[in-house]
This record gives structure tokens, sequence and C-alpha cells, in this order.
């Protein structure tokens, strides 16, 4: 289990490689050493690219946690982990495509990595129909991943309809939040 | 693997066991669980005109204490149809237990229409026998009489089978007070829930538990000869379809294929399951699994959601919900396959079809301006009407006389069941003592 620190240590020597590599100045000025790259022998990302300039650093450059999924608390879009829908709709939303762009180019990086996508539904309407709209978000979000670079083999897709809502409540608030699908690496 | 046996430690109770849990000793003749999940039911609406009826208080010829209150359960039972409304005993000018000691008058001043009496005597092997008479009050003769024997720790199912005798007699249609219920229950939802299947009488009594897991459990359905029940189970992470005997509580799981397996109904015979399948290309499906051999076939193709299939009673066709109209709407198709033909057309929202006993018309969850509310489409004339009033009402099963639907719906925040009789006139709440109650599921008359 990785704890804040040791994944913020992490991400600057990431970070520190990578402004070497790149020729750059790291964020800080300062270089830490570290045993091993990434964690546990998953090993770490080294981008050939990046969001431009030294002071920023993107997505690309995000090291791989123990699930084999990307560092928590990163500050990207790969920190959510979460896709929500509309009513009765397994289209994903712009600001959605974003996240899963971030989410299938990691997969791409990290064969190994694999994630399962869990879909939901809100609890209105009937609950095998629920199953059906769960499936078919997540089923979607697959999609995404795989035009991304992930490949078919790193993704398994459940659903659990209006079965495991996140937040309990018969009002618009709770359904809004209930209809999504999530991304669970390491399953 | 899929349709092998599974007889695992899961707990699965059946009628032997009695389990202690938290302590709760579990005591009784039958397998009950106490208080913790019995049913409360109340008519909420158009009891008001129901037939007053006169159920006395059956005498009782033994010399121990009364073992049961047999009138009480007639009463009750027959109360609970929506059609009578007993009279208190408080109000009653004499109490007789056989027909030589009625006197009409006093029945006709309370303008009762319908008078039974009856005795309970010892029988043999600890058993008893139950004797009524049924009188038209108005007439002032007798319409029936009957004796019917009860076995020592049956004696309420006997007092069921009588309340039916007398509802067919008066009405001309089956009763369904001997039949039983099933339903999920879920406690402690939030935080760390727990799943029961469980069946019950259809007054809510010998409540008992078929499956317990701390994951999702939906969709029960009872096989044609009431001895199995089919249900889905997401105990093992993904939605699995099982069948369980439930004298022994032994199972098979029948499919636990990749992807999504749910939606069980049987065909009529008994020796097909329906089932939809997504087979993990997201694309729902309905397909027919031959239980004796495992032969599968499949009955719809394309991208669109086809789930929630129900077989009508003569087996001709096979009724389905289907969004590859934009939303969900019923569609049938003939069990060998075909073309699938749409069936209702009033509403933007129908799903979950039931075919009824008579096969005329379908219950259905349906979108009535913005309220999920249970409705029924006549199927010849596709004519549809909206039975209830609720805003998350789902899950409508048929009784099997066909004349009342039990469904799920939401009460201060809490799943609850009630019942609606199919002309919508008659409603009444089924409340757990703890926790949510749901997914219903009407048993069918017993065979014997």
């Amino acid at each position: 289990m990785n704890n804040g620190i040791e994944s913020k240590v992490k991400l600057l020597a990431a970070l520190a490689v990578t402004a070497v590599m790149l020729g750059c100045t790291t964020k800080d000025g300062k270089l830490t050493t570290i045993d091993g790259a990434g964690s546990d022998g998953a090993g770490t990302a080294i981008p050939d690219d990046s969001a431009g300039g030294a002071a920023t650093y993107g997505a690309g450059a995000v090291g791989v946690a123990a699930d084999g999924g990307p560092m928590q608390d990163s500050g990207t879009l790969l920190d959510d982990r979460t896709i929500f829908f509309e009513l009765d709709s397994t289209q994903i939303s712009s600001e959605g495509l974003e996240i899963l762009k971030e989410h299938g180019q990691f997969l791409g990086r990290n064969p190994n990595s694999t994630v399962r996508i869990e879909g939901h539904a809100d609890e209105r309407g009937s609950r095998e129909y629920n199953l059906g709209l769960g499936e078919r978000r997540a089923q979607s979000v697959k999609s995404v991943l795989l035009v991304q670079g992930a490949a078919a083999d790193q993704i398994s897709v459940v659903s659990y309809g209006e079965e495991r809502p996140a937040v309990f409540g018969s009002d618009e608030s709770a359904w809004s939040k209930n209809r999504r699908a999530e991304l669970r690496y390491g399953r | 693997m899929e349709g092998s046996r599974n007889q695992e430690s899961f707990q699965v109770l059946s009628s032997g066991s009695k389990p202690i849990r938290n302590g709760l000793a579990v005591l009784l003749l039958a397998v009950t669980f106490g208080a913790q999940a019995e049913l409360q039911i109340d008519i909420t609406r158009g009891g008001a005109e129901a037939a007053p009826i006169a159920v006395v208080p059956f005498g009782w010829l033994g010399d121990d204490a009364t073992p049961y209150d047999v009138s009480g359960v007639i009463a009750a039972d027959l109360r609970r149809t929506g059609r009578f409304a007993p009279i208190p005993a408080s109000d009653m000018l004499q109490q007789p237990t056989r027909g030589a000691q009625v006197d009409y008058k006093d029945w006709r001043i309370l303008g009762t229409e319908v008078l039974i009496v009856g005795e309970v005597s010892p029988g043999a092997n600890g058993g008893y026998m139950i004797q009524f008479q049924i009188f038209d009050v108005f007439k002032g003769k007798q319409i029936f009489g009957y004796r019917q024997p009860a076995s020592a720790d049956g004696l309420r199912a006997a007092a069921h089978r009588v309340a039916d005798m007398i509802y067919e007699k008066l009405t001309g249609v089956r009763g369904v007070a001997s039949t039983r219920i099933a339903y999920v229950n879920v406690t402690g939802q939030a935080v760390n829930p727990t799943y029961r299947l469980i069946m019950a009488d259809a007054d809510g009594e010998n409540a008992r538990i078929l499956v317990e897991s701390d994951k999702a459990i939906l969709s029960p359905a009872w096989s044609p000869d009431g001895r199995r029940i089919a249900y889905v189970s997401f105990e093992n992470d993904n939605s699995e379809v099982f069948v369980q005997v439930i004298r022994t509580g032994g199972r098979d799981k029948v499919s636990s294929r990749k992807g999504i397996n749910s939606a069980p109904a049987w065909s009529p015979d008994g020796r097909q399951l329906s089932l939809t399948l997504s087979k993990n290309n997201g694309n729902l499906d309905v397909y027919t699994l031959d239980l004796s051999n495992q032969v599968l076939r499949r009955l719809t193709q394309g991208g669109t959601i086809e789930t929630e299939a129900d077989w009508a009673p003569d087996g001709d066709f096979i009724y389905f919900t289907s969004d590859r109209g934009g939303a969900p709407q019923i569609y049938r198709i003939r069990p060998d396959g075909g073309r699938a033909q749409r069936v209702t057309f009033e509403g933007k929202y129908n799903a979950r079809p039931r075919v009824s006993p008579d096969n005329s018309m379908l219950a259905v969850v349906h979108n009535d301006r913005g309220n999920y509310r249970i409705a029924v489409v006549d199927l010849e004339r596709t004519y549809t009407q909206v039975l209830t009033d609720g805003r998350l009402d789902e899950s409508p099963s048929f009784a099997p006389n066909g004349e009342v639907l039990i469904y799920a719906t939401r009460e201060n925040g809490r799943g609850s069941l009630a019942t609606v009789t199919v002309d919508g006139r008659v409603q009444q709440s089924i409340r757990s003592f703890e926790g949510d109650v749901r997914e219903p599921a009407w048993g069918p008359f017993p065979v014997n």
C-alpha cells in the first residue's frame, strides 16, 4: 500500500528523471534518490513527451501504483475514476471523454495494468433494465479506452445496475451521482 | 462451471434447520425467523366497497385450550381480498356454531349478507376437523357446508384452505389464501448490507429465509409447480442465475457466463428458463435455456437492450422489454424465434412485463408523467390503465387467480410492498418491520 508521502517521493523521482532526460530543470530544483523505479517492480512510466515546458507535468508522467493503476493524488485527470451519465443515457460527455483519454493512454503505456469498469444506474424504473443500462455504460467506457490505446485484454466489464448506489436518496442529486461507470484498477 | 450442482457452505436454510442468529434462537413449529422480517398488511384503499359478512368465532370441541383462532385467520383472509368486510365479534347478537342455532333476523338487522359459522374438533393423531357452513342471510338458507381435516401442525394451513373454499363459493374465483410469496429483504443497507430471499405465506406469516448474502439478490421466479425458485445473485461479484429447490435448499448455478446473467423466467411446462445474457459484448439479449440438456437458444439480436422476458401461460409467446425504439417498450416473440412484435404503444416507458394468468393482459412498469407506476395493458386492445400512484413503483407480479398484483414501492424512504386489484379499486400496503422489502414474486396455486 502506498502512503501519500511515498507516492509523492516517487512522483518527484519520476519527474526528476524526466527532467534530466529532457534536459529541463526539475520543479523545485531538488533531486531525490530513491530505491528502484516506480513501485514494487511494476515499473515507472517515463513519457517521451510532456505537456510542454519544465514547469508543469501532465498525466503522462504519472507513475504506477501497487494495483497497477495510476498513482493516486497525481493532480491529473487520472485521479478521476468515475464517469457520470444523463438519465437513460449511455453517452459519454466531453468531460468524460477527456478523463477516459488519459486512462486509455495510461493503459496503453502500461500493458500489464488491468482495469475493471463497473457500470451503474439510478434506482428509477425496472431493476433488470437498469442492469442493462449499467452494462451499456461500462461498454461505452471500454470502447473509448480501446480507442485511446488500451488493449481489450486489459479491460473487464461488470454491471451492478441500481444495486450499488454511491449515494442513497430518491432525488435528482442522489440519482445523478448514481448514473455512473467506475474504473477500478487491478481487478 | 455453468450448470454445475453447487451445494456449498453458503448459508441456505432448509426446512429442517433452526439457525441461531445474533444469539436469537428461532422458536416455533415452522422455521420462521421471528419478528425480524414479518410483514404487516393494511388495506389502504377500497375497503368501503367490501360486502359486509360475519365470520362467527368457531366453536372448539376439545378439552384443552383452543389451539388456534381458525375463524380469525379465515376472516383476515377474506378481508384481505378486498371484497369482504367481516364485522367484529363484539357486534354479533348471537354466536352460533352450527346451522341449527342460526337466527337469521339477528343477522339481517346488522346488514350482513353472508354468515359463516363453524366448529373445530380434535381428530385422529393429534389432528383436527374443521366443520363450517356458509349461509345466505337474506334468502335464509345454507350455501355450502363442509368438513376439512387438518394435521397436528397444519391447522393454520387448513384455515387458509377453508377461506379459499368460501371465497370460491361466493365469487366463483379461486382464492389465494393458501399461496406463498417470495421477496427480497435488505437490512443494514448503507453500511453493511444483508440480502435475504424470503418465502412467506400470502398473509406474510411463516417467513422463511431461502438465501442470505452480503451481495444483491434479485428477480426471484417461482417454477410453475412451486417446488423451485430461480433468482439472480451477485454473491460472486457478478450477476449469476441460480435455481434452488425450496424443500431442500439445494441449488444449481444455471448460468454464469461472461457478462450479465439475469431475468430468469420459467416456461409454463417448467422445462426451460428464459434468461438475459450479454456475453460480455454489452448486448443484452433474451435467450432460452433448456434445463434438461443445457441447450441455449438466442431469441433476440441487435445492439439494443432486450431483457425481462416472461412467458405467456399457453407458451405461445415470450414478452420482453426492448429499447430498440429508443426507450423501453414491450415486445413479444415466439419461443422458437422469429420477428418480434411491439405490444405497448401508450407512454414513453413500459418495461418488466408480466402476463396475467388468463393471458388477457400485461402488468408493466409504466412512466406516468415522470412517475414510475404499475399499469395493466389489455393485450387485445392495447388499452393501458395505470393502477398505482407511487413515484417509484416496480416489479409487479400477478396472484395466480389473476385478481390482484403484488408490487414493490417506496414509503417514507423505505422499500415496501403493496397489492392492488387489477381493476385498481382495492389497495394494501405490506411493510416489513426491519429494512427494505422489494422484488416480490407471487407463487402458484399449491399443487396437490
